[in-house]
């Protein structure tokens, strides 16, 4: 079904008037910006509530299929909103995982059943999914996962730890990548992928303090947990090819995603307006040519990234290297968040020494606690310096490292 | 001012398409590296084969409108045809008989394009004489002159940097006339009484001369409409801009090709040196900065001549693509140990042509300079 621009025009002024009317207003208490900051209950709760209400406004999981509780709508749909989300800056859509990766598998790769208990609860938010990826000594290397999930019968039996589970303190659901069999000549093989209940006894989830001071991260401890094998998804020791697909919706390499913004990044023209209180020799920051090169470096990195997305629907633009484009956007996103995030403290003088707190400190201190929680996408989901590996050997075809 | 809230988008039209298609494999057919090397010696400014073939092509009527017998494209579809000659390191005056046909349409006058732009369209050779010993990226910074002298024009001075000047049919040279910026058309006849000069550039596979402009003498109606010389010269700025991103991004993409190659097939100690990431991250790096450069430039592409969003966009590429280049090609000698220190490595070659094209109506700094006062 393709819409035509009129009717798209009119869509996207009947969204623009409901986000204008039934966005929230201030809670109070300075917002997480992505669902690996949620701290607090007040937080989550807040931003729960905030996934819910757009969901029943049917502005979520547009493009999902109707029988799980998706509206069956073109994407191009779903597509307007997500924009119109960023555009208006309105809080995030908090299941990020669910809405993100774990959902898109599940439709992909799941049994019917699985469609049928996972898929609804993702989009109203009454079930949070967190993902079981990273262990305490195998961040990068996934394949070495370790977690031990063991058969008994027609269960397993999971001992070990996962650690940076966002969101694990409320999440109802995981997606839990583990070793199924130790003996493998291949260590990929012995992997298996499961969608297991969070709440179950041997299951500890610890909270993790940040580099903010905050939380949001947790570990989280299996202690002869026990679950049914029809947590499987894929094959038993098919779960390296499973993460792998996940990992494609999470770095957004391949689409079929819910919709909706999970992260709400800065953007540079905030910069700029900084730059305009901001003082240098009694005059505002942003006469100083330095600053005024970096400003316009700034804002053409941001425009090649929107104008990368362009040109990737472009085929004859794109036929070449037609990986290079979708592989390094997490790449490319993540850093020039941390950098762009580091400059907005340099701005700021000798202000950027307060911190979240002080009534001094900038936008309540927004920019520096953004500043650190950049690295949590430039670490998370496969490091800077995996990334630049991988796009090396997949994209420009050199050899492994 | 700075609006993200709009969306830029490429456009990206079917002529585009099949353009860009047939470019490419012509460059690969065309230019190889071997004979780009040759070029270098030989005596003459460019292969007239080649060139013959390209006219035939129809390409030097892509920008020119159908009445003058061009095909009455645009800018946008030249881009896709120098974006794989600037890869292939392509010496050939398609960019600057490109410039040329562009101030006739913006700035000549009626006679000037009827009679010029179907010879042009039929392979006749333009060259673009804008720069002076000075090296001001200033345009309107003038020192050649221009005098009315009766029904004539008087011209004197120097222009530099004038590509494949001894071949060309015609040319364009910008001139100070009673203290404002004019453009003046200089024939074979006009270009025959300069003197023509060869000049020794860092990129070996363009012919520049120096223009000595004493002495020579055209008549009246070889100027251009003088009403129209700023907007003309505005225009071939933005459209050289253009075109000079399109060649630095081909060069990107042809520079990462030979670097990824040597990569893959050099071992030391025993590994392929792309296995190192001290050499892979960088290479991606590279790639990263082309993959933007070439974003840019197919929305300048789509842009051009649209106000000051177009100019915008045009001064982004360049900015980027002038960038990319440089970091690809500088990376490229580099990472070539010793080898790249050598002639005989294609590195230099791209290096050369990347210094070439930051030089070339402004680079990197200079646009961003601008764009700061456009932008903040």
């Amino acid at each position: 079904m393709s819409l035509s621009k009129q009717e798209l025009d009119e869509f996207r002024t009947e969204v623009r008037a409901w986000f204008d009317e039934n966005k929230p207003t201030d809670p109070g208490f300075l917002l997480p910006q992505s669902f690996m900051e949620v701290g607090t209950d007040d937080q989550f709760y807040f931003l729960r509530d905030w996934q819910r209400k757009v969901y029943e406004a049917g502005y979520l999981g547009m493009a999902w299929p109707k029988e799980y509780g998706g509206g069956g709508k073109p994407q191009a749909l779903q597509d307007i909103v997500t924009r119109e989300m960023v555009r208006q800056k309105v809080p995030f859509m908090t299941n990020t995982i669910g809405l993100n990766w774990a959902g898109p598998l599940i439709l992909n790769m799941g049994t019917e059943e699985q469609k049928k208990a996972y898929i609804p609860g993702i989009l109203s938010a009454d079930d949070i999914w967190c993902q079981g990826f990273s262990e305490p000594d195998h961040g990068s290397d996934l394949g070495n996962a370790q977690l031990k999930a063991t058969r008994d019968g027609n269960e397993f039996v999971l001992n070990g730890s996962k650690i940076w589970t966002s969101l694990g303190k409320h999440a109802k659901y995981m997606i839990l990548l583990a070793r199924s069999n130790a003996n493998t000549n291949n260590k990929y093989e012995g992997l298996s992928f499961f969608l297991i209940p969070m709440r179950i006894p041997g299951i500890e989830v610890v909270p993790i303090r940040k580099l903010t001071g905050e939380y949001g991260f947790n570990q989280t401890f299996f202690t002869d947990a026990r679950i049914s094998d029809t947590c499987l998804i894929g094959k038993e020791g098919g779960g390296w090819q499973v993460a792998m697909a996940t990992l494609a919706f999470e770095r957004g390499a391949v689409g079929g995603q819910a919709g909706g913004h999970s992260m709400m990044s800065k953007e540079v023209a905030e910069v700029v307006a900084l730059a305009r209180t901001a003082q240098r020799n009694g005059r505002p920051a942003i006469e100083d040519p330095q600053i005024r090169d970096r400003l316009v470096q700034f804002i053409m990195e941001e425009r090649a990234q929107s104008l990368n997305s362009a040109r990737a629907k472009i085929k004859a633009l794109t036929s070449e290297r037609p990986f290079s484009i979708p592989m390094s956007a997490k790449l490319v996103g993540s850093e020039y968040q941390r950098r762009l995030n580091q400059f907005a403290l340099s701005l700021q003088g000798a202000n950027a020494a307060y911190y979240v707190g002080d009534d001094l400190a900038y936008d309540r201190g927004l920019w520096q606690r953004s500043y650190f929680n950049a690295f949590s996408a430039t670490i998370g989901g496969g490091t800077s310096e995996i990334q630049h590996n991988i796009i090396g050997e997949r994209v420009l075809g050199l050899p492994k490292s | 001012m700075l609006d993200t809230n709009k969306r830029p988008t490429i456009q990206f039209s079917d002529e585009q398409e099949q353009l860009l298609e047939v470019a490419t494999s012509f460059c690969l057919d065309k230019f190889p590296a071997d004979r780009i090397r040759a070029r270098i010696a030989a005596p003459e400014d460019f292969d007239k084969g080649v060139w013959d073939e390209m006219a035939a092509l129809g390409w030097l009527g892509v920008a020119v409108p159908e009445e003058f017998g061009g095909s009455g494209l645009g800018l946008a579809e030249v881009v896709t045809i120098v974006e794989p000659m600037g890869r292939a390191l392509a010496g050939a005056p398609l960019v600057s008989t490109t410039l040329v046909a562009q101030a006739l349409l913006k700035g000549g006058t009626q006679a000037q394009k009827n009679e010029w732009l179907p010879k042009i369209c039929g392979g006749a050779i333009g060259a673009l004489a804008l720069t002076e010993p000075h090296g001001d990226w200033n345009l309107a910074n003038l020192t050649c002159k221009a005098a009315r002298q009766g029904n004539k024009l008087a011209l004197s001075g120097i222009k530099t940097f004038v590509t494949d000047a001894a071949s060309a049919d015609l040319a364009v040279v910008s001139a100070s006339l009673d203290g404002r910026p004019a453009l003046v058309l200089l024939d074979k006849t006009a270009l025959g009484a300069a003197k023509i000069e060869r000049e020794i550039v860092i990129d070996e596979t363009r012919r520049s001369y120096r223009l000595k402009l004493d002495g020579v003498t055209v008549p009246a109606a070889a100027l251009l409409d003088p009403a129209k010389a700023g907007a003309t010269l505005a225009h071939l700025e933005q459209a050289a801009c253009l075109l000079l991103s399109a060649e630095a991004c081909g060069g990107a993409s042809g520079v990462i090709d030979v670097t990824v190659e040597y990569l893959k097939s050099r071992k030391q100690f025993e590994k392929y040196i792309g296995s190192y990431q001290a050499l892979k991250h960088p290479t991606v790096d590279a790639l990263l900065a082309m993959e933007a450069a070439r974003s840019h430039l197919y929305f300048a592409a789509t842009a051009i001549g649209e106000g000051e969003d177009g100019e915008i966009a045009v001064r982004m590429a360049k900015a980027q693509s002038s960038d990319a280049l440089a970091f690809a090609s500088d990376r490229a000698i580099q990472f070539h140990g010793g080898f790249g220190f050598t002639y005989d490595c294609d590195a230099q070659l791209y290096r050369r042509r990347g210094i070439w094209c930051e030089a070339q109506f402004g680079d990197a700094a200079h646009h961003r300079r601008i764009l700061a006062d456009m932008l903040l």
